[in-house]
C-alpha cells in the first residue's frame, strides 16, 4: 500500500486551454495518506472521473506529477502502477469459475499455484465468496459480481491503491448497506489505501475518513463527515452536503458583528481583512441550527412541507428564503415570525469561501 | 365484451404474416411433400410411391458423394471464415476517421449479387487471361480450375471466403464494439496479456454473435449454388457439384420430380438438424 | 377528472402481476404509488393508460367506461424514469411533437411551447438536442412534453430516479407547482417514501401486486392500517420486534420492558408485534422514557446531515436514525435509546391496534 501524492496536477482536454473553464481539473495539491480511505465527492462534471484516471494512470495530466510513496510515476502505465479498480458496472471473467476469477491477477503474474490456492481462499473467506467458490462467476448476483472484482484487487499482495467507481451503482438499493458495512469491515482489516468516488454524498460520507468534495473542476473542501456538515468551507459544500442543504442568504459585517438586515446573527474576528467592497458577503446556516423565536430576524413563513420525522418550513426574508427544520409534531408560526441563528454554526463566506 | 373485440382485432394485424409465411414457406414445403410420395410422367398425372424416393436417394452413391461433398466445403470455409473473421475484426480500429472507411470497404463485397460474384471470380482466375490465373501460372505453378479438382475446389472456396469473410467481420466488429471498456481496463489491472484478453473478455463476449455467424454462414453455404454454378458448373467432373446443384440437375435436368423433392426434404432437415444441435451446445451454459 | 379502477387484475401467463386492486383517485393533488421495484407500480400505471388492458376488471375515467379504450383515444401522457426525448429533434420540436399531431395552428403551438419551457427552464436552450443537456434538463423536457398538451392524465413514471440528488430535491420541489391549477389527474410512482411524503397528496402503498392501503399521505404515514403499509411507507425500514403483554407493561426481553400506553391497556396479555420507525430510536437520549438498548454497530451510514446505524441486537438488526453526524466502528458496542411506547402495535395478523 502506498501514500499518494497529486502535486500541482492540472488537466485539460483542449489542445490549448486559455481561459479557466478549459480545465476539467483546475488545481489539485494533496498527499494521501497511506492505508486511509479517501471518497472524490461532487455532482456529474466535476472532474471527480479525470482524477480518478490521473491516478489509474489512464490520463497523463497536462501539469504537475503523480507520486505513489514519492516515487514519480506521472508517465507510468496504469498495468505498471499496481492499482486495483472496481468499477460502476461489475467486471467479471464470465467463463471463469469465482476461483478462477480471484486467482487470475495471480497467475498473470506467474505466482506459483500453492500461493494463489492459499490467497484466493483467504480473500474468498473476508468476502463471504468460500461457498461459491466452484460455481461460474456469470452466474452471481450482482452485490456477487462487485464484490469478486473487489477480491481481484485484494489478492494481490503489492497493490498501492484500490479505487471505487460508483461501485453501488446496480446494487438493489435494500442491499447497499450491507455492502457498505463489508467495505468498511474490510478497509479496517486490510488497512489499504482506497478511494471512492461518487456523486452520492451518502456513499462517500459513509465510506470516508476523508471527503474530498470537487466543485468545476476545484477541490472545494477536504474534511471528515463532520467537517462537512458543521464547518462547510464552500458556500457549495454547505448546499450540495445535507437535505435540505445550507441556507446561504446576503448578508453585512460591521466590525466584528454579522448581519442580516439589521438583526446581528453572529461574530467574526477582528483580523478578518476584507479586501475590496465588491467582495460577495453572504451568511450561511444549516435549517438544522435554525430555529423559531421570540426575537431574530423577521421573516415570513411561505410552505410548510411535511417530511414524516421533521417539517421543512420555507421563510422568507426580504428576497431570500430561509429553510427551518422543526421537529414532528411541533407548532409552526402561521405568518410572520422571528428566526434565531444558533451563532455557533452560522458561517460567514465571503466570494462563496467561508472565514474565520 | 370490449376486451374480447380487441382481441380479435389483434387478429387481423397478424394475418398479413400468417398469409406470408403461408405463401413463402408453407404452401412449397407442402407441394414437396406432395411431390416427394408420387410418381409423376408430367401431364399432371400422379402415382402415389409411399417413401420409395426417400429410400432411393439415401441409398443413391451419388447422393452420399454430394452430401459429403458438401459437408468438406462448408466446413472448409467455416475454418478458414469465421477466424479470419474475428481476426480482421480485432485490427479494426474501434475509432476515428477510419472506422467508416474500413466498414465500407468491408462492406463491398456483400453488396455484388451472387451470380456476377461467380462470373467475376470465373473470369479473374480463367489460366489464360484471368489476372489470378496468369500471375499463378507465371510464376510456374500449373492451375486450371476447370480442369483440375484440386484447382476448382481452391478456387471455389477463396471465392467464397473473399465473398463472405466480410458478414463475420461486421458481426465480430459490432460484438467487439459492445464490449465495455472497463473490461479492457480491468483485464490491464489483472496483469492480463493480449492472448489473455482474447480469451477470457473478447471471445466470451463475442460468443452470441459468433453463434449467429457460424449459423448463417453455415445455412449459406449449405445451399450455396450460383456462384459455384457460373463458376466452374460443378466440374470438372463432379467435384464441385454441391448438394444444391446437383438437386436442380436431378430435379429439372432430369425432371425426376419425385427424387428430387425427396432430396430437399432430406437436405432441409439436415439443415434443421445441424443447426439445432450447434444452437443447444453454443447455448447450454448460457442460461446457468 | 377521476380515475376509478375496479377490481382490477392483470395476469400475464400463470403469474399474477396485479391482484384485485379497486381505486378511486383523486383529481386535486397527486395519487403517489409507493412501493419497492417490482411491487407493481408500473404494472398498474400501464393498465391507467391503456397500454396494457386488464385481465379482469374495469377502470373508469370521467365517468366512461374506458377499460377497452386504446392509449391513442384516451388523453394521456407519460414521463418515465429513463429520460425519453426525440434525439433528433431540438428541445422546441420536442416539446412541440405532442402538438403538431393535433393539428393546432402554428402560432398557437409557439405560445404554448415558449410557455412551458418557461415554466421548466428551458428558455435558453429550446435549439439545442437532447444529447447536448445535462440529465436535469433531458427530464424537464420530457416533463415539459407531458404537460403541454394538457392531457387528462400525466403518469409520472419515478421521474427523478435518475438524477443526481441535489437536482432531484429542486425539481421535487417544482413539481407541485407545476401541476397545481391544471384540471388533470396526477399519478406519481416512487419507491422513496420521503419523496411521497414531500410531494403530499394521496398515496397508495403497494406490495408484490395488491394495493394495502390508501389515503391522505400524511395519514397513511401515521397511521398505517397493517405493518405491510407501514413497511412499505418506512425508509430506512421499520424495526419489527415481537413483544409480549404482560399486565401493565410490554416486554421486548427480559431486561427491556416499557409502561403499555394508555390506548392499549386494555388489551389482553399475550404476544404482539412492534413496529417503531428508525428515528425513533437514537445514540443520544433524547426523552427519559426512552428505554436504553445495547447493540453492535454494523455500519453508520451517513446521509450529510443524519446518520442511519444499522446495529445488530442478537437475534436481529435494527436501525437508528437521527440528527447530525455520529461515527462509530463497525463492531462497536452502543448504547442506544429508543423511545419504544412512541411504536405502532400489531396484533399477530398484522392489524394495526
Amino acid at each position: 500500500m502506498a501514500r499518494i501524492g497529486l502535486h500541482n496536477v492540472r488537466h485539460s482536454y483542449v489542445s490549448a486551454p486559455a481561459e479557466d473553464a478549459d480545465w476539467a481539473l483546475k488545481h489539485m495539491d494533496v498527499e494521501w495518506q497511506d492505508g486511509g480511505a479517501y471518497a472524490l465527492l461532487g455532482p456529474s462534471g466535476c472532474g471527480k472521473t479525470t482524477l480518478l484516471n490521473i491516478i489509474s494512470g489512464l490520463l497523463t495530466p497536462s501539469q504537475g506529477t503523480v507520486t505513489f510513496d514519492g516515487v514519480n510515476v506521472t508517465a507510468t502505465p496504469p498495468d505498471q502502477r499496481n492499482i486495483a479498480q472496481v468499477f460502476q458496472f461489475p467486471v467479471v471473467y464470465d467463463t471463469m469459475t469465482v476461483y478462477d476469477n480471484l486467482a487470475f491477477p495471480l497467475r498473470n503474474r506467474g505466482v506459483k499455484e500453492g500461493s494463489v490456492d492459499a490467497r484466493v481462499r483467504e480473500i474468498a473467506g473476508m468476502l463471504d465468496l468460500h461457498a461459491t467458490l466452484d460455481e461460474r462467476a456469470a452466474g452471481l448476483t450482482a452485490d456477487g459480481k462487485q464484490k469478486i472484482s473487489l477480491g481481484r484487487g485484494l489478492v494481490r499482495s503489492d497493490v498501492n491503491v484500490i479505487m471505487f467507481d460508483e461501485p453501488l451503482t446496480v446494487i438493489d438499493p435494500h442491499l447497499k448497506w450491507v455492502l457498505r458495512s463489508k467495505l468498511k469491515e474490510l478497509h479496517q482489516r486490510v488497512g489499504a489505501t482506497m478511494i471512492y468516488v461518487t456523486h452520492d454524498q451518502t456513499e462517500a460520507l459513509t465510506f470516508a475518513d476523508q471527503v474530498v468534495v470537487m466543485h468545476e473542476g476545484a477541490v472545494v473542501q477536504v474534511g471528515t463527515p463532520v467537517d462537512l456538515f458543521e464547518r462547510p468551507q464552500h458556500t457549495f459544500v454547505g448546499h450540495f452536503i445535507g437535505s435540505p442543504g445550507m441556507n446561504v442568504l446576503p448578508g453585512q459585517v460591521d466590525g466584528t458583528k454579522v448581519l442580516i438586515g439589521d438583526t446581528a446573527v453572529g461574530k467574526i474576528s477582528k483580523d478578518t481583512v476584507f479586501s475590496e467592497s465588491s467582495d460577495k458577503i453572504e451568511i450561511g446556516v444549516r435549517p438544522e441550527f435554525v430555529k423559531f423565536a421570540s426575537k431574530g430576524v423577521p421573516v415570513q413563513v411561505t410552505k410548510v412541507s411535511d417530511a414524516g420525522r421533521f417539517q421543512i418550513v420555507e421563510t422568507r426574508h426580504e428576497d431570500s428564503t430561509i429553510r427551518v427544520l422543526v421537529p414532528e409534531g411541533k407548532p409552526v408560526p402561521s405568518e410572520d415570525a422571528k428566526l434565531a441563528f444558533n451563532s455557533a454554526y452560522t458561517q460567514v463566506y465571503v466570494n462563496g469561501w467561508a472565514v474565520s | 365484451m370490449a376486451n374480447k373485440t380487441e382481441n380479435q382485432k389483434a387478429w387481423l394485424f397478424v394475418l398479413p404474416v400468417v398469409l406470408l409465411v403461408a405463401f413463402n414457406a408453407l404452401i412449397p414445403l407442402m407441394t414437396v411433400v406432395n411431390y416427394s410420395v408420387q410418381e409423376t410422367f408430367g401431364d399432371n398425372v400422379f402415382f402415389w410411391e409411399g417413401v420409395k424416393w426417400f429410400e432411393q436417394v439415401l441409398n443413391s452413391e451419388r447422393f452420399h458423394a454430394a452430401l459429403l461433398r458438401q459437408f468438406a466445403f462448408t466446413g472448409t470455409i467455416l475454418a478458414i471464415e469465421i477466424p479470419l473473421g474475428i481476426a480482421i475484426a480485432l485490427t479494426m480500429p474501434r475509432k476515428g476517421p477510419w472506422v467508416p472507411v474500413c466498414l465500407v470497404l468491408m462492406a463491398l463485397p456483400l453488396l455484388i449479387p451472387w451470380n456476377v460474384v461467380g462470373a467475376m471470380w470465373n473470369i479473374f482466375a480463367l489460366p489464360e487471361t484471368g489476372l489470378l490465373g496468369k500471375v499463378i501460372n507465371g510464376m510456374g505453378i500449373d492451375y486450371n480450375f476447370t480442369q483440375q479438382p484440386v484447382a476448382a475446389w481452391l478456387t471455389t472456396v477463396l471465392m467464397d471466403v473473399w465473398h463472405w469473410t466480410s458478414l463475420v467481420v461486421l458481426l465480430a466488429y459490432a460484438g467487439l464494439c459492445a464490449i465495455p471498456d472497463a473490461y479492457y481496463q480491468a483485464a490491464k489491472i489483472d496483469g492480463a496479456g493480449g492472448w489473455a484478453v482474447f480469451r477470457y473478455i473478447q471471445l466470451p463476449k463475442l460468443k452470441r454473435v459468433l453463434t449467429i455467424a457460424v449459423l448463417l454462414r453455415f445455412m449459406d453455404s449449405f445451399m450455396i449454388y450460383t456462384e459455384p454454378f457460373v463458376l466452374t458448373g460443378g466440374g470438372p467432373g463432379n467435384t464441385t457439384t454441391f448438394l444444391s446443384i446437383d438437386l436442380v440437375k436431378v430435379a429439372l435436368g432430369q425432371f425426376d420430380l419425385g427424387p428430387a423433392a425427396a432430396m430437399s426434404l432430406i437436405y432441409f432437415l439436415i439443415v434443421l438438424l445441424v443447426c439445432w444441435v450447434f444452437y443447444t451446445l453454443m447455448m447450454r451454459n448460457e442460461e446457468a | 377528472m377521476s380515475l376509478i379502477l375496479k377490481d382490477v387484475v392483470k395476469r400475464v401467463g400463470a403469474e399474477t402481476h396485479i391482484h384485485p386492486v379497486s381505486l378511486e383517485l383523486v383529481p386535486e393533488g397527486f395519487n403517489i404509488l409507493l412501493g419497492t421495484t417490482l411491487s407493481g407500480k408500473t404494472t398498474l400505471m400501464q393498465l391507467m393508460a391503456g397500454l396494457e388492458h386488464p385481465t379482469s376488471g374495469e377502470v373508469w375515467f370521467g365517468g366512461k367506461n374506458v377499460t377497452g379504450v386504446s392509449v391513442q383515444k384516451r388523453n394521456v401522457s407519460m414521463v418515465h424514469q429513463q429520460f425519453i426525448n426525440y434525439p433528433n429533434f431540438s428541445v422546441y420540436e420536442n416539446i412541440a411533437s405532442p402538438l403538431r399531431v393535433t393539428r393546432m395552428a402554428r402560432g398557437e403551438v409557439d405560445d404554448r411551447v415558449r410557455e412551458i419551457a418557461g415554466l421548466l427552464q428551458l428558455s435558453p436552450m429550446l435549439e439545442r438536442r437532447p444529447n447536448q443537456l445535462s440529465g436535469g434538463q433531458q427530464q424537464r423536457t420530457a416533463l415539459a412534453r407531458a404537460l403541454v398538451k394538457d392531457a387528462d392524465l400525466v403518469l409520472l413514471d419515478e421521474p427523478l430516479a435518475n438524477l443526481d440528488f441535489k437536482l432531484r430535491e429542486e425539481l421535487r420541489d417544482e413539481l407541485p407547482k407545476l401541476f397545481a391549477g391544471r384540471n388533470c389527474t396526477v399519478v406519481y410512482a416512487t419507491t422513496e417514501p420521503s419523496e411521497a411524503l414531500l410531494l403530499g397528496g394521496n398515496t397508495a402503498t403497494l406490495h408484490e401486486g395488491r394495493v394495502t392501503q390508501f389515503g391522505a399521505t400524511a395519514n397513511l404515514y401515521r397511521q398505517p392500517g397493517d405493518l405491510l403499509s407501514a413497511q412499505v411507507f418506512s425508509d430506512p425500514p421499520i424495526n419489527v420486534a415481537t413483544v409480549r403483554k404482560r399486565g401493565a407493561r410490554f416486554q421486548l426481553s427480559e431486561h427491556v420492558s416499557w409502561p403499555a400506553p394508555k390506548q392499549h391497556k386494555a388489551l389482553s396479555d399475550g404476544p404482539y408485534t412492534i413496529g417503531m420507525r428508525p428515528h425513533l430510536i437514537s445514540p443520544v437520549r433524547a426523552s427519559k422514557a426512552a428505554v436504553e438498548i445495547e447493540g453492535d454497530v454494523l455500519i453508520t451510514e451517513l446521509s450529510g446531515s443524519e446518520s442511519v446505524i444499522h446495529f445488530d441486537l442478537g437475534q436481529q438488526t435494527w436501525i437508528s436514525q437521527s440528527h447530525g453526524i455520529h461515527q462509530y466502528e463497525v463492531g462497536e458496542r452502543v448504547a442506544f435509546y429508543a423511545d419504544l411506547a412512541q411504536s405502532m402495535y400489531f396484533d399477530r395478523e398484522g392489524k394495526r391496534l
